[in-house]
């Protein structure tokens, strides 16, 4: 639309219609950008109410908080192995020899003001941020959201998870202390365990023989720098495909294949997603505030002839370490060569097998059930029992290895020996999945058809107690509530009536405006 | 209108704009009562007002973390909530609904663009042959060329690194304070790591020579047939490097006689070398045989026999 040179100011005014300055600034992005037609769009955008949707919300707000967190830490945090004697605000430390990445996180974790605080922030949110993804996927997984024409995303989401682990991982490593240190040993010699090229590797990675003197600092930039980048790449991707895919939806009334239904972007869904964004940002600030983690001053420095009782990594890395335990000691040696399978199983071709399945699983599916159509509504766990107990018996053997990580401090609180321990998690590592996997199918069996009462209130019960002493449960009467029906879904109007007076000298009638898409 | 799949259209372009009156129940609020709710939120909303201004205070007057972390914290979930609650209960409810248009296109555009790809290429690439393919190779050979110098200049081929510890005959043994252990050093059950003297300072050095020096009994002990020298006066010495993962071999079981890495468990007897009795450890400690000089100090006969630590492919066992 071409227009003379404005001059006066009711030109101005004018040309800026009915909306003042607001107006303006569209009128003037729009020009430029055409984003008025497509802003409007985002605006309507409509996003499921179920509160299984937030898990994944979750992930990225933990993720912001990490980004922010971690934005602080790196002004304080000196990614080096220059070894020094201390000086620093905590006294037991003072003249011992420390690492100056060791020493600049116990000086901004003691002395910098909120450091602490920060720092703490950073580790719960790093935890919740992998576990938040994990029960997001396995929404995903239960619901058969990954379908198609969903499966890029799945896979995006797998990556994530995969470098959310390694970028946890090194996090944690970045301190040089005694128990991150031992975790690093432990990953060289993963490394080393490769056969052909587990040693070219171990090298390159740290520049030699472990433990050298460039881990830290290229562990530093791959942690703030490259991890990052991609993570927030995928993110983005993952987003910008669930815009263009639009979300799935559970069935329900008025729901289908071809719509979604559920509050609009603006103003319901923001005010409710920010309002989410400050709480997650809350319970991490409390859990950083009141609840101590990984207090590496009481650990000391790393050096690489001392360990500490009780090693652990965080929870996310505890299924390999607890297949690492539990693996038979099996190594082979001959013609000069040596593959210690009792790393490189557990460690390398377990989890290789465990993210190849992953990635793997809607291409499986498809095969198996010859399904190749789009897929827009969700399954309801119970309807795909054979899908609901593998995904089942996946966490059970997850978790059970999880457990495994932590032999020796289970044989120490019950006072068992740890032979019985290491043996008992050997043998349920096998059965528990296949126990939960077969519960799960059988449940779902069980639960198939009594769907009618989804989205009804449940009737009360009262127990009332008889003459003759016996206790009984009665249901209640009905309640008008018991058959509240949601009303038909409409598209976001264009336009609210906002009555006669309303309406001013634009020429409108009664202040509707037509908006034309 | 074009064909533009990137901006959804909810309505025909024809179809009269969609207008509501604000009675229509899908923008009622949620709640019977909004006055109320909204005092409701109000207060919450100030709570988190006075949360997020408490932080403020403290941070300028350094307060501990604790109340840093409570005031902050609950100020934001404060203001969270009553966001939340200002969405769900007094913003419109709906349910709306949104079109949801296949994204596949039509199949002539389908055909149109496979049609480009193939006879497009087909003109470039198949009557030039000899370019596309030197181009091909030159890129790929780049490809190659660039990746082997960038993980070549990362670190240092292996070598012999990985089997050679800095132990070696008349190697002294000293503890990390560089101090020289003497036959009376330790009591029997007594433990102590030791370096080869000279190397106690030397990080890269510490992570490969480690040994954990125990002393046994009073007598020479034999822990394997060959070598009955090995661990003069009780002093036996292994490598702290465990067999399975490398962790330091760092707790001694008194009682047991059993050498414990707090890793993964592995057990080794001291008595009788280093064998790894429970846990996933693969093969014995490497033993570092021992003798005491004229002035009563240890000393290592040799280096080790064979290479430290946890297995790799090049490790030759024979």
């Amino acid at each position: 639309m071409s227009t003379a040179p404005v001059r006066t100011k009711r030109q101005i005014k004018a040309a800026r219609g009915p909306y003042g300055r607001v107006g303006q600034i569209v009128n003037e992005l729009d020009d430029r950008f055409g984003l008025a037609r497509g802003g409007r769009v985002f605006l309507d955008k409509i996003f499921p109410d179920h509160w299984s949707f937030m898990l994944g919300e979750i992930a990225l707000y933990s993720f912001v908080v990490l980004v922010a967190t971690g934005i602080f830490l790196t002004l304080y945090y000196v990614p080096s192995q220059t070894v020094s004697i201390y000086h620093g605000a905590y006294a037991p430390l003072r003249g011992q020899k420390v690492t100056a990445a060791y020493a600049s996180t116990v000086d901004l974790s003691l002395s910098v003001r909120a450091g602490l605080l920060m720092r703490q922030m950073h580790h719960w949110a790093a935890d919740i941020f992998v576990g938040a993804i994990v029960i997001h996927m396995a929404r995903i997984f239960f619901t058969g959201a990954f379908r198609k024409p969903r499966e890029l995303n799945w896979t995006i989401g797998i990556t994530l998870l995969m470098l959310s682990l390694a970028n946890g991982f090194i996090g944690y490593s970045l301190p040089d202390d005694l128990i991150s240190g031992t975790g690093l040993r432990i990953m060289y010699s993963i490394v080393l365990s490769i056969p052909f090229v587990g040693t070219y590797l171990a090298f390159w990675l740290f520049g030699g023989n472990y433990p050298g003197t460039v881990i830290i600092p290229r562990l530093f930039i791959i942690h703030v720098l490259i991890l990052p980048a991609i993570i927030a790449a995928l993110i983005g991707a993952h987003l910008a495909l669930l815009v263009r895919q639009k979300h799935t939806q559970f069935p329900g009334k008025g729901r289908s294949e071809d719509n979604v239904v559920g509050s609009p972007m603006y103003p319901t869904f923001m005010a409710k997603t920010t309002g989410y964004l400050f709480m997650i940002t809350a319970v991490i600030t409390v859990l950083g505030g009141i609840a101590q983690i990984n207090p590496i001053w009481q650990f000391g420095q790393y050096q690489a002839d001392k360990i500490s009782y009780a090693v652990q990594p965080d929870w996310y890395m505890g299924w390999l370490d607890g297949a690492l335990r539990i693996m038979p000691s099996w190594e082979f040696a001959g013609w000069g060569h040596t593959i210690p399978f009792v790393v490189f199983l557990p460690a390398v071709v377990f989890p290789g097998m465990i993210f190849t399945l992953c990635y793997a699983w809607p291409a499986i599916e498809r095969k198996f059930t010859g399904d190749n159509e789009i897929h827009h509504l969700l399954d309801r766990p119970r309807d795909r029992p054979k899908r609901t107990a593998a995904g089942a018996a996946m966490i059970a053997l997850m978790f059970t290895l999880l457990g495994a990580s932590a032999t020796d401090v289970l044989a120490n609180f019950f006072q068992v020996s740890l032979n019985e321990v290491l043996w008992t998690f050997r043998i349920l590592v096998f059965v528990v999945p296949i126990v939960v996997g077969v519960f799960t199918w059988r449940i779902c069996l069980e639960m198939q058809g009594g769907g009618e009462s989804i989205g009804r209130r449940k009737r009360a019960v009262v127990m009332i107690r008889t003459e003759t002493g016996e206790y009984r449960t009665v249901e209640t009467e009905p309640q008008p509530d018991d058959e509240k029906e949601e009303l038909p879904p409409i598209p976001v109007p264009v336009r609210i009536e906002v009555g006669a007076e309303g309406g001013g000298g634009d020429g409108h009638q009664s202040g509707v405006r037509v908006v034309p898409r | 209108v074009s064909q533009d799949t990137d901006v959804e259209q909810p309505t025909s372009p024809d179809a009269p704009p969609q207008v509501v009156r604000p009675d229509d129940p899908h923008l009622q609020e949620a709640v019977r009562d909004p006055r109320g709710a909204e005092r409701s939120i109000a207060v919450v909303l100030a709570l988190g007002v006075i949360g997020v201004a408490v932080f403020g205070a403290a941070y300028v007057q350094n307060w501990r973390p604790w109340s840093l972390g409570l005031s902050l914290g609950l100020g934001l979930f404060f203001l969270g909530f009553g966001l939340t609650a200002w969405g769900k209960y007094l913003m419109p409810q709906g349910p709306f609904t949104e079109a949801r248009h296949a994204l596949r296109s039509s199949r002539a555009e389908r055909e149109a663009i496979a049609a480009a790809l193939v006879e497009r290429t087909g003109v470039v690439v198949k009557r030039r042959r000899v370019l596309a393919g030197l181009l091909g190779s030159g890129l790929g050979i780049f490809g190659i060329v660039a990746l082997f110098p960038l993980l070549r200049s990362l670190g240092p081929l292996p070598g012999l690194t990985l089997t050679k510890t800095n132990w070696r005959r008349g190697s002294l043994l000293v503890d990390a304070n560089g101090r020289a252990i003497h036959r009376d050093t330790l009591v029997p059950g007594g433990i102590v790591t030791v370096f080869p003297a000279g190397f106690e300072n030397d990080d890269q050095a510490v992570a490969v020579d480690q040994t954990v020096l125990i002393r046994a009994g009073t007598t020479d002990l034999v822990t394997e047939k060959g070598r009955a020298t090995w661990a003069p006066a009780g002093y036996v010495a292994y490598s702290k490097l465990c067999t399975h993962a490398g962790c330091p071999v760092g707790l001694y079981e008194k009682q047991l006689r059993l050498l414990v890495c707090p890793c993964h468990q592995s057990m080794f007897n001291i008595d009788d070398g280093a064998v790894p009795e429970f846990g996933p450890a693969p093969r014995p400690l490497p033993q570092l045989p021992l003798y005491i000089d004229r002035q009563g100090f240890l000393r290592a006969q040799a280096g080790y026999d064979q290479p430290v630590g946890p297995g790799y492919y090049e490790r030759n066992t024979t």
